[in-house]
């Protein structure tokens, strides 16, 4: 007795009669696996999927994907595809694979499997109905099941990877006692722009702060929002006793900040990183002497 | 509940303990003011590390009271505000205006030291 579970693609009143219909269909699918598969990975190859995986590649995944495949066609269970779509979309997101690329290749399969029903039952139009009625419902199931299990699992990544950099990309650095560097690279979009004005705020305070040089030598462009946001955090770090001083403004932000009409004056500014830090110093009462003059740079 | 006001040396500390209510900041800061003539302070350090909240009227009150202190003589420095009430206040457009802020009461009763000496006064600290 086959055990029908709750993800099973036949309906209870049919169910004895489908899943004769496809145990024949998967058996004949089985016997004829090689020179199907084969002529699916011509199909593969011909229509420039996967052009990033080698033959062997090509060939191996082309071997396991049909033989879930009729398993999926057989049991109606996709709870296996799943773990499988998830464990191939982990292998080949990273070389590139694109999700019209794995879709492709299932709907081409999909297809080569058709036309072999097509040409094996086509002679009686009734049984033919019959298997496709069998057939294509679960053809489909399994297409949308690997093509969303590869997008998820493309989801999953690139909001790990967003993560990654978010951690990454503001470090609050102290340099010297009282004095913390905040160097900004890349863009700033309004999220970016709170979780930044959070880690400093929080610098401040565990490291005793006075002077902040936050450098957005590294960011490319700004936006309003994103300007106000930013003069924002100085009256912030202000309200906590530091002094923030920005540097490395290149041409096209300040001609933004000027476009904007910003009330500048709220803003301390130097042109580099290290005129900043200098300064910074000079405020903090630091001075910077050479020990050794006869080792000093020119 | 009333906040309490230590005297140390030509310092005032009132160190709010408990969230506040309109009146009660409205004490605070006349008491303030009052005892600025009565000791003769010559600064007046408000810590607020205990609040979680400065809404729009307590923050008027306390530059208010800063403002007030200066007419009498006495420099006012606002210190222990924490990160998020910070940010909650430049959210709402809330500023102290041109009093003065320090990280806690140790980097406060610094400032007033030194300003009070008039040596190592920095420009940033008056803007």
């Amino acid at each position: 007795m086959r055990t029908v579970t709750t993800n099973s693609i036949v309906s209870d009143d049919a169910r004895d009669f489908t899943s004769n219909v496809l145990n024949e269909v998967v058996a004949h699918l089985r016997h004829e696996h090689a020179r199907l598969r084969d002529g699916w990975i011509q199909r593969i190859v011909d229509g420039r999927y996967l052009t990033a995986m080698s033959e062997q590649e090509v060939f191996a995944e082309a071997t396991s994907l049909y033989g879930s495949y009729l398993e999926v066609l057989q049991t109606g269970s996709v709870e296996a595809l799943e773990a499988y779509a998830q464990n191939l979309s982990g292998r080949i997101i990273p070389r590139g694979v694109d999700v019209v690329e794995v879709v492709g290749i299932l709907l081409v399969l999909r297809d080569v499997l058709a036309r072999e029903l097509f040409s094996k039952y086509g002679r009686d139009v009734s049984v033919l109905k019959r298997v496709l009625d069998a057939y294509e419902p679960a053809a489909n199931r399994i297409a949308s099941t690997v093509a969303v299990g590869f997008v998820r699992e493309r989801e999953r990544v690139i909001r790990q990877q967003q993560e990654a950099i978010r951690d990454l990309s503001t470090p609050v650095l102290p340099v010297r006692g009282r004095l913390l560097i905040l160097p900004i690279v890349g863009a700033i979009d309004p999220p970016r722009a709170r979780q930044l004005t959070e880690q400093l705020l929080r610098g401040i305070r565990s490291n005793r702060a006075k002077v902040v040089v936050m450098d957005v030598t590294g960011v490319p462009a700004i936006d309003v929002a994103v300007a106000n946001h930013l003069v924002q955090t100085m009256e912030a770090a202000r309200l906590l006793g530091a002094f923030v001083i920005v540097t490395g403004l290149s041409p096209e932000l300040a001609q933004t900040l000027v476009g904007i009409g910003l009330d500048l004056g709220k803003m301390n500014t130097v042109g580099d990183l290290q005129g900043g830090i200098e300064e910074a110093e000079r405020l903090l009462g630091y001075k910077v002497v050479s020990a050794d003059p006869s080792r000093a740079i020119a | 509940m009333a906040v309490p006001i230590l005297k140390q040396r030509d310092y005032l500390i009132a160190t709010v303990q408990d969230p506040l209510s309109d009146d009660e900041f409205a004490v605070l800061r006349r008491t303030l003011v009052e005892q600025v003539g009565v000791f003769r302070s010559r600064g007046v350090i408000v810590d607020v590390t205990a609040l979680d909240v400065l809404d729009s009227f307590s923050v008027r009150t306390l530059t208010e009271l800063g403002q007030m202190a200066r007419l009498r003589g006495a420099a006012t420095v606002i210190v222990g505000i924490q990160p998020e009430v910070a940010l909650a206040m430049i959210r709402l457009g809330l500023t102290l205006g041109d009093i003065a802020t320090a990280l806690d009461l140790e980097e406060g009763l610094a400032w007033l030291d030194r300003k009070m000496n008039g040596i190592g006064s920095r420009d940033h600290e008056r803007s």
